[in-house]
C-alpha cells in the first residue's frame, strides 16, 4: 500500500475524550462522512494529512520506474497504455493533494517535506525496473496490492479521501490488468521473455509483500487509525488477501512464486507464507534501497530545474491582474 | 586488434547472393509512383507524431509541476495515437506486409522522414514548449486543411487529430505568452529557445516533389501555403509574449541534400531510434 508506518496522533481511551470528541467518534461510529470544514480532532487532521500526504508523494514518485519504460515499450500500443497509466498515477497524485489540501495543507508544503527526506513513499517505488517484464509485474502486483488496500478507503471516513479513493480505484484495476495482459504475452512467449517474466516475479514478490508494511496488529497507532476509520483493516489481513489472490493468478501465468514455504492452509482457508525480509524494508524506507537516491533526486531535480517556469507563471499572473486593475480604473 | 585484411569482407557479391537466396523473399511488384509518394507522405506525417510524442514523453515525471507531468503525457499520448493511424495508413498503402509497429520499430534513421525540429533534444523546458508551439501552429494548420483532403482516409484521421491538435496549440502558446511575459529569467530562456529554433521552422514550409504530387492529387495542400497562417498566429502569440524572432536565421534541412523530410537527420534520431527500438531490434519476431 502506498501509506506505510503512518504514525496516528491521538490514541485516547473514552474516558479521556472531551464531548466534542465522543460526538465526533460517534459520527463515525455511525457511518458519517467528515467533511472539510466540520470540527475534527487535531490528531485525525494530522494523521490524514500524514496518511494522504505520502499516499499522494507515492503516487508521483511511481511514475518514475514506469515512466523508465515509456520510451522503450516495444509496440506503439503498448506505449500508448503505459504513458496512459503513468499519466493516471500523476491525476491520483493530484487528487490526492487536493484532499490534503482540504485539511489545511498546501501542496507546496508537503511537498517540501518529501523533498527534505520528511516524509516518505512508499517502499516500493526504490527497486529499479530492469526489463519490459517489470512493466507487467508492476502493473499486476504493485498495482495490485495498492488495490487491495484503496478499495477498502473507498468507505474512510473523510470525505474528499474517499471520494478521492473511488476515483482512483476504478482506474487501477484497469492498471493491474494491464499489467497482468503484459504478463500473459511475455509467459505464452519465446523461452527469453518467460524468463524475463519469472526474474521480475522473482524481484518484485517481496517487496510487493512488503508494501503492507510490517505487521500491526499490536499497534496502538493502527488502532487509533482503524477507531476513526482512515485505516481499515489490518496489515496482515491485506497481506493475507493479496498472497491468496496472487497465487492462482501466478499459477494461470505458469509462473513459480519465490518461496518454496508457500503452501495452502485448509484449516485457515488461505496460503501460508513466508514473511519478507523486514531489514530489507527498513532499510530501504531509511533511504538505503536500491533506488532512492535516483527517485528523489529525480523529483528533487524536477521541482529544482522548474522553478524558474512556476516564478514566470506568478510573474505573469501578477502583471495581468495589474493591468486588469489599471483598465479597470482608467474606465472609471 | 585483428590486422586490416582479416576485417575486410572477402566478397561481398557473394555474399549478398547467398543473403538472397536465404532471405526467401518473393520480388513484390513495385507500386505504382503514385502510392510510393503517398506513403512517403503519411510516413512523413506519422514520424512527425511519433519522434515528438517520444520527446515530450521524456518529461513523464520529471517536468517542473504536476499539471505539466499530466499535460505532456496527455500530448504524448494524442501523438501516439496520431502516429499509429498515419503509419498504419502508410503501411496499408505501401502493401509490403506489416503495419505501423513495423514502421516505426524496424526502419533506420536514414527511412525516418520528420522534420529535424521535432527531433532535436528537449533542453529546458522553455525549449520544449517552444518547439511544441512552432510545430503545434504549424500542424494545426496543416490538419486543419487536410479535413478536406481528397482521399477520405486522410480527411478521417485528420478530423480527429485536428481536435487534440487544437488543444496542444491552445496549451502551448498560452504557456509562451505567460513566460515571455513573466520573470526576466523566464523571457530569456523563452527568447533563447526562439531564437535556436527558428532555424528550424523553414523546413515546415519547404515543398518538395512529394508534396507537390500531394497536391496534384488534392490528397494535401502545398506547405510552402500554410507559411502565411502560420506566420498570422505564430506573430501575434509572440507580440503577446514580448518575443522577437531572429530578423534572419540560416534555415536547415531545406538546401543542399539534407533535411529530416529526405531522410538526412541530425545526430540525435539515431539515439531516439536506438531507445526506442531496443526491445523490437534485440528479440526479432518476438510478441509483446
Ligand atoms: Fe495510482
Ligand atoms: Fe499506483
Ligand atoms: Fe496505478
Amino acid at each position: 500500500m502506498y501509506a506505510q508506518l503512518v504514525k496516528s496522533e491521538g490514541s485516547k481511551s473514552r474516558d479521556e475524550m472531551t464531548p466534542e470528541e465522543i460526538a465526533f467518534q460517534e459520527r463515525i461510529d455511525r457511518g458519517e462522512k467528515i467533511e472539510p470544514k466540520e470540527w475534527m480532532p487535531e490528531g485525525y487532521r494530522k494523521t490524514l494529512i500524514r496518511q494522504i500526504g505520502q499516499h499522494a508523494h507515492s503516487e508521483i514518485v511511481g511514475q518514475l520506474p514506469e515512466g523508465n519504460w515509456i520510451t522503450r515499450a516495444p509496440t506503439l500500443e503498448r506505449k500508448a497504455i503505459l504513458l496512459a497509466k503513468v499519466q493516471d498515477e500523476a491525476g491520483h497524485g493530484l487528487y490526492l493533494y487536493c484532499a490534503a489540501e482540504t485539511l489545511g495543507v498546501s501542496r507546496d508544503e508537503l511537498l517540501e517535506k518529501l523533498h527534505s527526506g520528511n516524509m516518505k513513499y512508499s517502499s516500493i517505488f526504490n527497486y529499479p525496473t530492469l526489463t519490459w517484464a517489470d512493466m507487467g509485474a508492476v502493473g499486476w502486483l504493485v498495482d495490485g496490492a495498492a488495490i487491495m488496500n484503496q478499495v477498502p478507503l473507498q468507505r474512510t471516513s473523510y470525505g474528499p479521501y474517499s471520494r478521492a479513493m473511488i476515483r482512483i480505484c476504478k482506474e487501477e484495476s484497469f492498471h493491474q490488468r494491464q499489467g497482468y495482459d503484459i504478463m500473459m504475452k511475455m509467459c505464452s512467449g519465446t523461452p527469453e521473455q518467460k524468463a524475463m517474466a519469472q526474474d521480475a516475479m522473482n524481484r518484485f514478490w517481496y517487496p510487493a509483500l512488503m508494501m503492507f508494511g510490517p505487521s500491526d496488529k499490536d499497534s496502538v497507532h493502527s488502532a487509533q487509525s482503524m477507531a476513526w476509520k482512515i485505516k481499515i483493516n489490518t496489515n496482515d489481513e491485506l497481506r493475507q488477501k493479496f498472497v491468496d489472490q496472487t497465487v492462482p493468478q501466478a499459477e494461470y501465468l505458469g509462473l513459480t512464486i519465490p518461496d518454496p514455504d508457500l503452501k495452502w492452509n485448509e484449516e485457515k482457508g488461505g496460503y501460508d507464507f513466508s514473511e519478507p525480509d523486514w531489514s530489507e524494508f527498513f532499510a530501504v524506507i531509511a533511504g538505503n534501497g536500491p533506488c532512492n537516491e535516483e527517485r528523489l533526486g529525480a523529483r528533487v531535480k524536477a521541482w529544482e530545474d522548474g522553478a524558474w517556469f512556476r516564478d514566470g507563471l506568478m510573474a505573469h499572473a501578477t502583471k495581468a491582474e495589474e493591468r486588469r486593475r489599471s483598465a479597470r480604473h482608467a474606465a472609471e | 586488434m585483428p590486422s586490416l585484411p582479416d576485417m575486410t569482407t572477402p566478397n561481398l557479391s557473394e555474399l549478398a547472393g547467398k543473403a538472397l537466396a536465404e532471405s526467401g523473399h518473393v520480388t513484390v511488384p513495385a507500386p505504382d509512383a503514385g502510392q510510393e509518394q503517398f506513403s512517403e507522405w503519411l510516413q512523413r506525417m506519422g514520424d512527425n507524431a511519433l519522434i515528438l510524442g517520444h520527446r515530450a514523453s521524456e518529461w513523464c515525471g520529471h517536468a517542473p509541476a504536476l499539471e505539466e507531468d499530466i499535460a505532456l503525457a496527455n500530448q504524448a499520448l494524442d501523438l501516439i495515437g496520431q502516429c499509429q493511424l498515419w503509419l498504419g495508413l502508410a503501411a496499408e498503402v505501401e502493401a509490403k506486409g506489416g503495419d505501423a509497429d513495423r514502421l516505426a520499430y524496424l526502419r533506420d534513421a536514414g527511412a525516418f522522414r520528420n522534420l529535424l525540429l521535432v527531433e532535436l533534444p528537449n533542453g529546458d523546458f522553455g525549449m520544449t514548449l517552444m518547439r511544441q508551439f512552432l510545430f503545434d501552429a504549424f500542424h494545426h494548420t496543416l490538419l486543419l486543411a487536410l479535413k478536406t483532403s481528397s482521399d477520405s482516409r486522410v480527411a478521417d484521421i485528420a478530423a480527429k487529430a485536428e481536435k487534440e491538435v487544437a488543444y496542444h496549440l491552445e496549451r502551448s502558446a498560452d504557456l509562451v505568452i505567460r513566460l515571455g511575459d513573466g520573470t526576466a529569467e523566464s523571457h530569456n530562456r523563452m527568447q533563447a529557445a526562439l531564437t535556436k529554433l527558428w532555424s528550424y521552422t523553414g523546413e515546415m514550409f519547404a515543398d518538395d516533389a512529394v508534396d507537390q504530387a500531394m497536391a496534384d492529387a488534392g490528397i494535401a495542400p502545398l506547405p510552402s501555403t500554410l507559411k502565411a497562417a502560420w506566420e498570422k498566429t505564430v506573430t501575434a502569440v509572440l507580440d503577446e509574449a514580448t518575443l522577437v524572432p531572429p530578423a534572419s536565421a540560416w534555415q536547415h534541412g531545406i538546401t543542399g541534400s539534407g533535411g529530416g523530410k529526405k531522410g538526412v537527420h541530425t545526430e540525435h534520431l539515431g539515439y531516439i531510434l536506438a531507445e526506442m527500438q531496443f526491445l523490437q531490434r534485440a528479440y526479432p519476431g518476438a510478441r509483446w
